[in-house]
């Protein structure tokens, strides 16, 4: 749906300092460009790692963003809870939506039936951004939160339409 | 893989040499019974007593610190359990081997605070027989320098230099579990130590 110059280059507009990851077959192919600007990702082992190395880098003074697929999500939630919610840091999240776009050619993968009532149960305040032309959205929902002060998250769709 | 030789340090001493030989700038991340512990010493603004915490997220929060603050010192203080937890921690912290991060590891062998329990590391739970070597997995990990320590005496003497090497660092300190009184408690709300931690970290250098 993006490709990895448009979110490298909305990375580097919105003044992202660290991109914490691990690369599914959207995310992967990103990395590279991603890497190639300013912005330094780093690649974890699971994805609960993932906020709680955010968590340090913000402490810290840094601006990071979560990239993780939604099966990352669901593995990570107590790392998430404890970061949003225990210690209300503003952390911010790009979670892919496994199969959204390949629900006809690739039915039954339950990502489509847990994501969506997962998201909503941590009450985090998010979007779901499932067009291309929808790209901008992701900075203007960053920008609120980060005006506000509070945590967010965009979901975006993946697979092949 | 290596037995236990029951020859343990107490945990508050232990921590004692830790709060003693850190550097002023330094900061010090502790979690679950070493946050507890650490919790009765006078406070210093550059601790963060990760309570509560996400089990095993503490040397996570210490990595995004020491990447965030690369001209200070972070040393992060937790249990094997909580390790085990996270053990690909160790690994990711290997992939971007920070110079100012040192890992301390509590090895009493039990989840102190749920009432002792073994963990799966412990001889008596492994089919083996045999504990878990935590040092050597941190060397397999890619930790370049891995210490051990079992005697006070001999910890409080090479601390200094263990805190102010140039790391990773990546230290067993074998300790006694706490008897008694063992659930740990945030002193003060989260939000605002984590507040007053980030302005004073950002408000000096070093900062990303």
């Amino acid at each position: 749906m993006f490709n990895g110059s448009e979110i490298a280059n909305l990375f580097e507009e919105l003044g992202v300092t660290h991109v914490v990851t691990v690369p599914d077959t959207t995310i992967g192919p990103w990395l590279a460009e991603i890497r190639a600007t300013s912005v330094d990702v780093i690649q974890v082992c699971r994805e609960g790692e993932a906020w709680g190395i955010a968590m340090g880098l913000y402490l810290g003074g840094a601006t990071p963003i979560v990239l993780i697929q939604c099966t990352g999500l669901f593995e990570s939630g107590d790392a998430l809870r404890n970061a949003i919610y225990d210690y209300r840091l503003p952390l911010f999240g790009l979670v892919g939506y496994r199969s959204y776009l390949s629900q006809a050619s690739l039915p039954g993968d339950t990502c489509l039936r847990f994501t969506e009532p997962i998201l909503d149960a941590w009450e985090v305040d998010s979007v779901f951004v499932d067009e291309p032309g929808k790209l901008g959205e992701i900075a203007t929902h960053f920008r609120a939160c980060q005006a506000a002060g509070k945590p967010g998250i965009v979901l975006f769709a993946e697979g092949k339409a | 893989m290596s037995g236990n030789t029951n020859s343990n340090m107490p945990l508050v001493e232990t921590l004692r040499v830790i709060q003693q030989s850190r550097g002023k700038e330094d900061i010090v991340v502790t979690t679950m019974g070493t946050g507890r512990e650490w919790s009765g010493f006078e406070q210093h603004p550059l601790d963060l007593v990760y309570v509560p915490s996400s089990m095993g997220q503490a040397t996570s929060v210490a990595l995004g610190l020491a990447i965030a603050q690369p001209d200070r010192r972070v040393i992060v203080c937790q249990g094997d359990g909580s390790l085990l937890m996270n053990l690909g921690s160790l690994v990711t912290i290997t992939s971007r081997m920070p110079q100012n991060l040192v890992v301390l590891l509590m090895e009493n062998r039990v989840y102190e605070i749920t009432g002792r329990q073994g963990t799966p590391g412990t001889a008596e739970l492994r089919a083996d027989g045999q504990d878990t070597d935590f040092a050597e997995l941190a060397r397999a990990a890619g930790f370049p320098e891995v210490l051990e320590f079992d005697d006070l005496a001999a910890w409080r003497d090479a601390a200094s230099m263990v805190l102010s090497s140039s790391g990773p660092v990546f230290a067993v300190l074998k300790v006694e579990p706490v008897s008694g009184e063992t659930a740990p408690r945030s002193p003060g709300p989260a939000w605002e130590r984590a507040t007053a931690l980030r302005e004073r970290l950002t408000r000096s250098s070093g900062g990303a």
